[in-house]
This record gives C-alpha cells, structure tokens and sequence, in this order.
C-alpha cells in the first residue's frame, strides 16, 4: 500500500500481471483496469510507478484515467453505494435516492463518510432495468428500491 | 443419459440479484437430500427475458413456470414438484384467463415473440459448452470451415439481408465485403459489447446466456475476411459477462474450436477480450478501436472506414453482440430463411429492452414489423398502476419519443426513422402522465454533454448550449425565443458533429418539440409544468374537504412545512415546503394535490 513518501508496493499478482500485458500492444487500459483492482482507485503513486514500468509518459496515462468514468482518482468509501442513474431507473425515482442516502449519511454524491465507510456515487444504466430504481453495494444489487428501505440497506453494511 | 427432470433456474443478472444463485444451490442441495440427482438435473441458465417477474425458475418437460421464487421455496418445489409430482401452484404464473398450469406457450409476454438472438437464453447452461454444442452449436463454423468458400458466406449474408443491430443498420454482407477484399496478411474481428445506452441490456443478456454464439460468430467471420485474431471489447460494468466468456472461450480452446487449426483444418483464430471503462462514445466505432489501443476513445473522421483501416490499422470487421448471434443461425438455416422474417426493409428480428412504466418489463424479441401496440400492450401487458400511456422513447439518447398515434405502426429502421426516431440498440422506455417531456429530454442532453468527449465543437458546445436552455425551461425562467434557438443548435449539431454521438444527441429535442410542443409552450409561457415533476414550477396543497386531520403527513414532512392540530384541516407552507413529496405519497385520503 502507498506510504508517506509517495512509493508504492504492488502485489505479486499484478507486477506479475503488468509484465505479462507490458509487451502486448493497447495494454494501457487492462492494467488500469488492474490497479484500480488493487486499491480501489488509482493513487498517484501507482500511476507513477505504471508509468515507469511500462514506459509511458505520466500525462499520457492521466489522460487515459481522467477520460473514462469507471476510473477514480480518490478512493471510495468501504462500501460505495452505486446509484443507478440510467432512463428507467430516473422515471422510477433513482435521483430520489440518491437525495435521501445524501441527507442520511450527510455526504454529497462523490464525497466519502468521515470514518471511510460509506460513498455515493451516481451511475449510468447497470443493465437491471426490470428491477428499476436499482442500487449497487459492491457486488450485491438492489432491485425496486424505495426510500424507507434505504436506512435498512445502509445498516445492513455496518 | 436424459434426466427425468430438468429445473431451470435464471442466472441472468437481474435475477441473480434477487438471490437467483441461493435458489439454485438449494435446489441442488434438497435434489441430494431427496436422493433424486439421478433423475433430476438443476441448471442455471442465462436470461428468460420476463425480468419483471424474477427470480424464475422453469421445470421440464412439463414447462411449469414458476415466478418470483425465493430461496425459502427451493425445498418445496423439490419435495413436492419433483417427488410428489403436485405443482406448487401458489408459484405458478398466473396468467389472464386460464389461471394456474400455465405453460410457458400460454404467457402472453411470450406468444408474440420470436426468438433467434436469444434462442438459447433461459435454456442452456452458459457455462457448459456441451449444452451449447447439443443445440447445433459450432455446427456453423464446421459448415463455413468445410462446405463453404468466404464467398459462400457473404452471398448468404447478403440474401439474409441482415442489418447492423447497434443501431446504424448498415448491412452486414457489406461491411464484411470489404475487409475481405483487402489485399493484407493481418486482419481483425471485433465484437462491440459496450452497452452504453442507459435501458438497454440486450447483449449483457445474450452474451450472459449464451456466450458460445458470440465466439462462434467471430470465428465465422475470421475465416470469411481472412482474419486470425479477434477483440471482444466490453463494458467492466458487466462482471458477469465477462467471467461467463472467459469460460466459453477456454472451453472452446480445449474443444479445438478456438485457436490453432480450428476443427483441424488450416484456419487459425484467437480472441481475446479487451474491457471498456465507462465511456458512452467508445460504442462509436472509430472510438472503440482508439479504446481497443488503449488510448482516449475519441472518434476520427471517416473514411477510411474500419473495414479498411481499422484496429492497427488493419483492416477490421466491427459488429454488435446482437448482429454477431444472428450469424450462426443464418449460417444453418439459410438467407432465404431468414429474409422470410421481417420487413420488406428490416429482416429478421429485433430484441427490446422493454422498461420505464410498463406492467412486464423484460427483454423481448419480436420480428421486424411487429407494431408497438403489440409490444407494449399484448407483450408488455400495458402501463402499469393503471396510468395512461403518454409516449415510447426508443433509441436512446440518440432517439426520440413516438406518441399514442402511432402506436400501429410496424417497426423496422425505416419507419422509426420517418417518426423521428429510431431503432438505435433497442432500448424502449414507456413514459406515463407522470412523465415530464421537457424533464426526460433534459435527462438525455445531460447524458450526451456528461459523454462528449469533447473533440469536436458543434458536439461539445452544442450540446452544453442545448442542455442550459432546457434547464432553463424547467426552472420556469424560458422564453419563446428558446425554441427556435434549439432547433437551429440541434441543426447545426447534427450537421457538423464528427461522430454518431454528436449528430443524434439533439434528437430527443427536436423530437419532442414536434410532439410535445404544447408542453414546452406550458413551460415557458404559463410557468406551468403540466406532469407535475419540474420542482421549480409546482407546489403542494392540502385539500381542506379531504384532510382528516390525521397528522401522518405532518410527521413525515422533513421541514416542519406543515402544520395543523389533530383532527383538523392541515396546511403547507409554500415557503418552508421543499417539494420533497412526502406528504404525497404517505396521505392515504389522496388530501394532497400538486398544482
């Protein structure tokens, strides 16, 4: 994990993995992809130390991570709560949801809970349509979601 | 050897999100306890379509369809279904009429349907080649490999007139035409499984439920160009898919049906899979094949097209998930065969994801020219909680709305085009009287701004442009002088846009403007938003002869905004009110009203 002078330790797993796609062409995306695997998002001593390893230039791999959404630069809460944002989820209320969960855990969308735990994040069409307004906790999905349902789910995670 | 029984249990991504996967390992479980795995196989499969009434679970042969199952209900269905032979009625779908024993053929959300692209959804085991090969899996490659020249192919291809289901239409027999024309030694295939339309989910669920035909469609087309590597580029949103093709494509190598001497003959092909990160515009060609070199997905102008200069350079075949699992079908079953269906204009069928306010959503694949009146009302089962009908938006962020007038309409590119719309990768969202046009049109302005990528000014600016005034306009702050204004932004946008992306984002205005004009007039010259959604424009009032005075709205309000002793007339302050809702949804006497 990254320490207070800015190094950072990869697992075996992923050195290993970035040796592997370093000579494939168009790797760039896969090992972000990787990293932010790792850690949750990608620290900027990660991103300095890809740089190195597959000798490209830094600006270029900011480039890259700025321009796709799935890409964070901060990391999110323990649990990070995925709101999903797609067509049917807002005719069915997905934008109430996410007003209630920000006044529930006094945090704005994108922002992160004092003790780490919680974030909210607003995302595009997570394919549940049927199941709209769906909300996504890690890998665990919640379909036809109201608002008084909301305080069990985040209690659920605590 | 055949089992007696097969239980089917729906590993489709909504489903398993109800706990799909606990139904199935109980099933299992009580199968052991009852001592009947000899007889009784449990399979988890991909995606039957009827997500609106999931977790399903589906016994053969008898074809008993039972819905909403929880894992609780596994022990039942065994003991009592597959031992004792009595149906757990209390299951069972309930279909209109003949309620109870309903057979998969009697539910009205499947009479109308025609199913080729997910012929093997809810059917097979994705997970298991085998099951995949006992339907005539890879029976096409075999066929392609050894009775067919590249030639054979595309005439096939072109009889079947098959179009590009990602939205464009272009024919299939074509693109591939031309990168097989191209004298060069290094060729590509790539599968465009980046769904980013917001209510679309067709290919997450044909590549969740059967990711066999993909692999095997990739390899057609190898042969038929005279490619040997091949790029499955999709969304990392899609976990599931993703780990279902990684075991079909190991299965398949295994099996010899992917990579060196395919089926031992001369032909080599390999895929390998390449995962998108949340970019909208990467479903645009150009921009997926930037993605696919690991770069920004910005598009470029065309030509060259990517048949000819593609990924590398390299000449490259591109085609949606839902185009490539028409291509093994066609293969078997002939073009002529496959042009029977459909329209003069569009052949074949078309999946939808039917969503928004609608009783049965679900996947539905219906053939070309089946009305929306039969998808909505006969398949969809109409609006839900009674409402009416107010408009369909197909397409997407690209598309436009089509009101009830033309609900007759059969549909195929050239009709959806002509109303305004189009097919785009068949998203179909049903709106209802709750629905605010002005408010889902600023939600699909607001996508394709967030998406832009930026590089070219008429999307970039024109797009912000557009999505301010409709802002605006919902704020109660328009003008006349608004609606002119965006019709010649979203001109100028369509015209001098790069790529897809910019060309199409002002569709769902200028659509709507044509339709829904009196509604945006409502707006912008009585402040008045007619859905009642715009929050700037309405406000909430408590109906003195209908107020009982129960105080439930009043400890729910957030603000204190309303006030009144018990048993008495209650009030809202229109000064402290945040126009939250509550009080609306919690009176049970219908007291509260918005204006």
């Amino acid at each position: 994990m990254a320490v207070a002078d800015g190094t950072i330790t990869f697992s075996p797993a992923l050195n290993s993995f970035i040796n592997e796609w370093k000579v494939k062409p168009g790797n760039l995306i896969m090992v972000l992809h990787k990293v932010q695997e790792e850690f949750g998002y990608i620290p900027r001593a990660a991103a300095d130390k890809v740089a190195g390893m597959l000798e490209v230039p830094l600006a270029k791999i900011y480039g890259v991570i700025t321009f796709y959404h799935f890409f964070k630069l901060e990391k999110p809460g323990k649990y990070n709560i995925q709101v999903c944002l797609g067509t049917a989820c807002y005719l069915k209320g997905g934008s109430n949801l996410v007003d209630e969960l920000q006044g529930l855990l006094g945090i704005s969308i994108n922002e992160v809970t004092k003790d780490g735990k919680f974030s909210i994040e607003g995302v595009r069409c997570v394919g549940c349509c049927g199941l709209a307004p769906v909300l996504v906790v890690g890998e665990e999905v919640h379909g036809k979601v109201t608002k008084d349902q909301l305080p069990g789910i985040i209690a659920s995670y605590t | 050897m055949p089992k007696r029984n097969y239980v089917l249990v729906c590993g489709g991504t909504g489903c398993e999100s109800s706990k799909a996967d606990q139904i199935f390992r109980n099933l299992k479980i009580a199968c052991t306890e009852q001592g009947i795995t000899d007889e009784v196989q449990v399979v988890k499969t991909g995606c039957f379509g009827f997500c609106e009434q999931g977790p399903i679970v589906k016994v053969l042969p008898d074809e008993t369809f039972y819905v909403k199952v929880t894992p609780e209900d596994a022990e039942e269905i065994i003991t009592e279904h597959l031992v004792k032979g009595r149906k757990v009625s209390r299951l069972e779908y309930d279909t209109k009429g003949s309620t109870k024993n309903a057979k998969v053929d009697d539910i009205q959300f499947y009479q109308k349907q025609f199913r080729i692209v997910l012929r093997n959804c809810g059917v097979i085991d994705p997970e298991n080649i085998d099951e995949y090969i006992a339907r005539d899996g890879y029976a096409a490659v075999e066929k392609v490999l050894f009775e067919m020249s590249p030639d054979d192919v595309i005439q096939e291809l072109k009889k079947a007139q098959l179009r590009g289901r990602g939205g464009a239409g272009f024919p299939t027999w074509l693109k591939w035409s031309f990168t097989k024309d191209v004298e060069e030694s290094e060729k590509y295939v790539v599968c465009n499984a980046d769904e980013g339309d917001p209510g679309a989910y067709m290919d997450r669920s044909t590549l969740e439920g059967d990711p066999h035909s993909i692999l095997e469609a990739m390899t057609i087309a190898g042969r038929t160009c005279g490619a040997s590597r091949g790029y499955i580029y999709i969304r990392a949103e899609y976990p599931l898919a993703i780990k279902r093709l990684k075991i079909a494509m190991q299965q398949a190598r295994e099996y010899g049906l992917l990579g060196d001497n395919i089926l031992g003959s001369d032909f080599s092909f390999d895929i390998e899979i390449r995962l998108g990160a949340g970019a909208f515009v990467c479903g645009e060609e150009t921009a997926l094949l930037a993605s696919i070199e690991g770069e920004r997905g910005m598009p470029r102008p065309r030509p060259p097209f990517p048949a000819v200069k593609g990924v590398w350079n390299k000449p490259t075949v591109i085609n949606n998930v839902e185009t490539w699992a028409n291509i093994p079908v066609i293969i078997l079953k002939g073009g002529d065969w496959f042009s029977k269906i459909g329209t003069e204009d569009s052949k074949g069928t078309k999946v939808f994801a039917l969503t928004g306010k609608i009783s049965n959503s679900g996947l539905v694949e219906v053939p070309m020219g089946t009305t929306l009146r039969e998808i909505i009302y006969d398949i969809g089962g109409g609006i839900a909680n009674g409402k009416k009908f107010k408009a369909v938006q197909t397409g997407g962020p690209s598309g436009g709305v089509i009101t009830a007038d033309y609900l007759d309409t059969p549909i195929d590119y050239g009709t959806l085009t002509s109303l305004g719309s189009m097919m785009g990768s068949g998203g179909m969202i049903i709106m209802d009287e709750d629905d605010c046009i002005v408010d889902v049109t600023k939600f699909y302005l607001g996508f394709s701004v967030e998406e832009s990528c930026g590089k070219c000014s008429p999307c970039r600016i024109g797009g912000r442009s557009l999505y301010n005034i409709l802002d605006r306009i919902t704020k109660g702050e328009g003008e006349m002088a608004d609606i002119g204004k965006m019709k010649d932004i979203g001109l100028a946008m369509k015209k001098a846009s790069l790529c897809g992306l910019g060309q199409t984002a002002p569709n769902p205005i200028l659509s709507t403007l044509n339709y829904f004009e009196d509604e945006y007039l409502a707006h912008i010259k009585d402040k008045r938003c007619p859905a009642g959604t715009c929050k700037e424009l309405i406000s909430f009032h408590i109906l003195a002869d209908k107020c009982i005075g129960c105080t439930a709205c009043a400890r729910k309000c957030p603000t204190g905004a309303i006030t009144g002793e018990r048993r008495q007339v209650h009030r809202i302050d229109p000064d402290l009110c945040i126009k939250c809702g509550v009080c609306l949804e919690t009176c049970k006497f219908d007291a509260v009203f918005v204006r």
